[in-house]
């Protein structure tokens, strides 16, 4: 242990002066999501300048500080000066930036967003301070877009592996008595208490016990897991030692998605860091705890964040879930008492173990201690990563901390495809476990997705139960036929040729699922459905009765037009239509032929951004058939 | 067996337990599963053909038809679908004339859908390859796919 405080001791003095920075400091913000709106370009750009101006910089990449829609982000730390961090930064800004910045010696405030220092500066507001982070309590996400994934030391320098280091110094028993009496409840949906399941593995007859790290982040729209190991994987890692430790383990395995490439690399070069400054191996830290990991990738298959069907894919099988008991915690993994933990559970245990279990109980309430962290997707002006305290009301997440809608506010899903669809009397709905529980909701893994007026409620639903039934493993029959009738019946009402008995059958269908299915899968895929159907019946009845689909989306349904008035005739609609559906001379308003049409949105879109007119194009509910 | 089977084979040990990382490994190499593959793969960890086709069918990741020159894949995750990632895929499968999961006659693109990229907040966003592109829209994606031969 002596050895790591020297370490430490030394990552502090170079984080120093790294921070004291006598030479300015670069950070690009180059997780996934920033990579994909373009931060790999303006890295090299940057890159360039540097050379071509002969200034000296450090040039630093990031992780995710959280707010997508700000992406790209650069900061500019100066010396001297405070962080400042720029937002939607394109090719051009970024020389005015640096420009500003090593030329002119003043930030280019006019596209700052928000400063990192403590007292006012050239009239950038304090980062957080910005209506999107105030409300925020930044535990597991402390770390994000702050400190360089790569370098162990930067993690080090900002109290890493303490929280570990203060759980070799107690008895296992007493690390799960902490986490008990902090109150923790696994992040990966269900919520179980995590000391629960711990102690049931320790007592666990075996001499070899595993834990498993679930980074198997299937659900669509949910990107909380990624964003975290890509920008603070050593957080996760000092977590899986802890538990591990408490358990007993001495093997660990991170079984996460393939489609994670880069989250993957970070993974790798956090473990080689590990294994160079003695924190995974033999006798680690001077102590009789020995542990290692290994990395598993998934292959693709939903089912498999379920701890049986996991286990399953780890041995080689197809990844299909198993009855229980017995549960994993006293026979999983090749049949030895195993743990599987979510990585946010995973990161939250170093912040519970380094400040105490006393200082964790200060968030959150009673029952549901502590901060979850969600992704806030879908029709919200401000999308991104979010980490608030259990018990905030849904109206703060949606209306503070995301700004709300551009149009008017429909529904909310919560827990991803398994979740429930809420509509806006839950507005004041505080989220916490069972809170979500009584409105037939759940929890889920985190992901938050908001819907407006423009999005179809039925669709909405049939596009979550597709999932799921392809998804199903096909094991049991509750899973594999019913969620596939149910399938069949949301698309007959789509295309508008629903029966009211077809509502019936449904609610029958699901509330059977959900009896009858073997796993977590089966047993909530039903819940859009059913809260759709409880709080959005209206517009189930819209599409049976008046063949109408008020958000315009299902396309059967729907019909395109040209509004004569507004039409300049500048023919880029027709330039673009694949099926010669729009005709009409220049200069005069085009005529579409609704029989031709195939409703691809290429006319739609084309005349919103690139035509003369703009708008001329709708799309609207067509004509009651006869 | 064909040297690169054999180079990647050697890299793992004949537990059961390598089957799934021994058959990522070959698709990375390939591009997809071969009959010729699954021979090897079935002498070298000692578990029957078909056991490997029940375990490699079972998910989404592996193929067993030779891929096109440029992958495409869709994300149908939800933030894209509610912003219209379904009218891409439609748009494409029209416009390249192939069903998801096939590949073009001329073996320029194959096309796929992904639940999730992970880029919700940036969609929809289609990947080509490896580059991820974001905020797409079916005009935008028609030029793009021109730069890839």
């Amino acid at each position: 242990m002596n050895k790591l405080k020297k370490k430490i001791n030394l990552a502090k003095k170079k984080w120093e002066e790294f921070v004291d920075n006598r030479e300015p400091i670069i950070y690009v913000g180059a997780a996934s999501c920033g990579r994909a709106a373009g931060a790999l370009d303006l890295l090299s750009d940057i890159n360039r300048f540097i050379e071509e101006n002969r200034v000296k910089a450090k040039v630093v990449e990031v992780g995710c500080i959280g707010p997508c829609y700000l992406e790209p982000l650069v900061d500019v730390k100066m010396p001297g000066e405070p962080r400042v961090s720029y937002n939607n930064v394109t090719a051009k800004t970024l020389q005015n930036i640096l420009k500003a910045h090593f030329q002119e010696g003043i930030p280019f405030a006019k596209a700052a967003i928000g400063h990192f220092g403590t007292n006012s500066y050239h009239d950038i507001p304090r980062f957080y301070e910005l209506p999107m982070l105030k409300p925020q309590v930044r535990i597991v996400l402390r770390n994000c877009g702050l400190i360089n994934p790569e370098d162990i030391d930067q993690y080090l320098a900002v109290d890493g592996y303490q929280g570990l280091m203060k759980a070799l110094q107690m008895p296992p028993d007493d690390v799960i008595g902490v986490v008990r009496q902090a109150g923790l409840r696994g992040r990966g949906g269900a919520g179980f208490p995590t000391f629960k399941k711990w102690t049931v593995c320790r007592n666990a007859p075996g001499e070899q016990k595993y834990l498993i790290c679930n980074a198997d982040e299937g659900d669509p729209g949910a990107f909380m897991n990624r964003s975290l190991i890509e920008s603070d994987p050593h957080a996760v890692l000092e977590g899986m030692l802890i538990a591990a430790y408490a358990i007993g383990a001495s093997k660990g395995i991170i079984y996460i998605r393939a489609e994670y490439p880069l989250a993957i690399e970070r993974l790798k070069t956090a473990i080689a860091q590990m294994r160079e400054y003695g924190l995974l191996g033999t006798k680690i830290l001077g102590s009789n705890f020995n542990f290692d990991i290994k990395i598993k990738e998934g292959a693709g298959a939903f089912v498999c964040g379920e701890e049986t069907a996991l286990i399953g894919s780890i041995e080689g099988k197809r990844g299909m879930p198993k009855s229980r008991p017995p549960f994993p915690a006293i026979s999983g993994l090749h049949g030895c008492p195993t743990i599987i933990n979510n990585v946010e559970t995973m990161g939250t245990l170093p912040n519970i173990l380094r400040n105490g279990a006393e200082w964790y109980t200060k968030y959150g309430k009673e029952g549901n201690r502590g901060t979850k962290t969600f992704s806030l997707v879908g029709k919200i002006r401000r999308p991104g990563l979010i980490e608030v305290q259990l018990g905030t009301p849904l109206r703060e997440i949606i209306f503070d901390i995301g700004g709300g809608v551009q149009k008017t506010f429909k529904a909310i899903q919560t827990g991803g495809p398994s979740g429930g669809c809420l509509s806006e009397e839950f507005l004041d709905l505080p989220v916490d476990y069972e809170s979500l529980a009584s409105v037939g909701s759940i929890m889920g893994s985190g992901g938050l997705i908001v819907m407006d007026e423009d999005t179809c409620i039925v669709d909405v639903a049939k596009y979550f139960l597709d999932f799921t039934q392809k998804e199903s493993c096909g094991k049991c029959v509750p899973c594999r036929v019913g969620t596939r009738h149910m399938v069949e019946l949301l698309d007959k009402i789509t295309h508008g040729e629903g029966t009211a008995d077809d509502l019936l059958s449904l609610r029958n269908l699901g509330d059977t699922i959900k009896k009858g299915a073997l796993c977590g899968l089966g047993q909530t895929a039903p819940n859009p459905v059913l809260t759709t159907l409880r709080y959005f019946r209206n517009e189930y009845l819209e599409h049976i009765k008046d063949q109408r689909c008020r958000a315009a989306v299902c396309k059967d349904l729907i019909e395109y037009r040209v509004i004569k008035e507004k039409c300049t005739g500048c023919q880029s609609c027709v330039r673009v239509c694949p099926t010669g559906a729009i005709t009409g001379p220049r200069s005069e308003p085009h005529n579409l032929d609704v029989t031709k049409c195939i409703k691809c949105r290429s006319c739609y879109e084309i005349c919103r951004f690139d035509a003369i007119a703009g708008d001329a194009i709708v799309i609207r509910t067509a004509e009651k058939r006869s | 067996m064909p040297e690169p089977i054999r180079t990647i084979l050697a890299k793992h040990s004949r537990e059961p337990d390598e089957l799934i990382p021994v058959l990522q490994d070959v698709q990375k190499e390939y591009g997809y599963i071969s009959a010729e593959s699954v021979r090897g793969i079935s002498k070298y960890l000692r578990i029957s053909e078909n056991t490997i086709y029940g375990v490699s069918s079972f998910y989404a990741q592996f193929r067993f038809t030779e891929p096109g020159r440029h992958s495409v894949k869709v994300c149908l995750g939800t933030a894209c679908h509610v912003r219209g990632g379904a009218t891409l895929l439609e748009m494409l499968e029209r416009g390249l004339g192939i069903h998801c999961g096939e590949t073009t006659e001329d073996k320029r693109f194959g096309l796929d859908r992904v639940a999730c990229l992970g880029c919700c907040a940036l969609s929809p966003v289609v990947q080509i390859d490896k580059e991820i592109y974001s905020r797409v829209t079916v005009n935008k994606l028609t030029e793009q796919l021109k730069e890839y031969e």
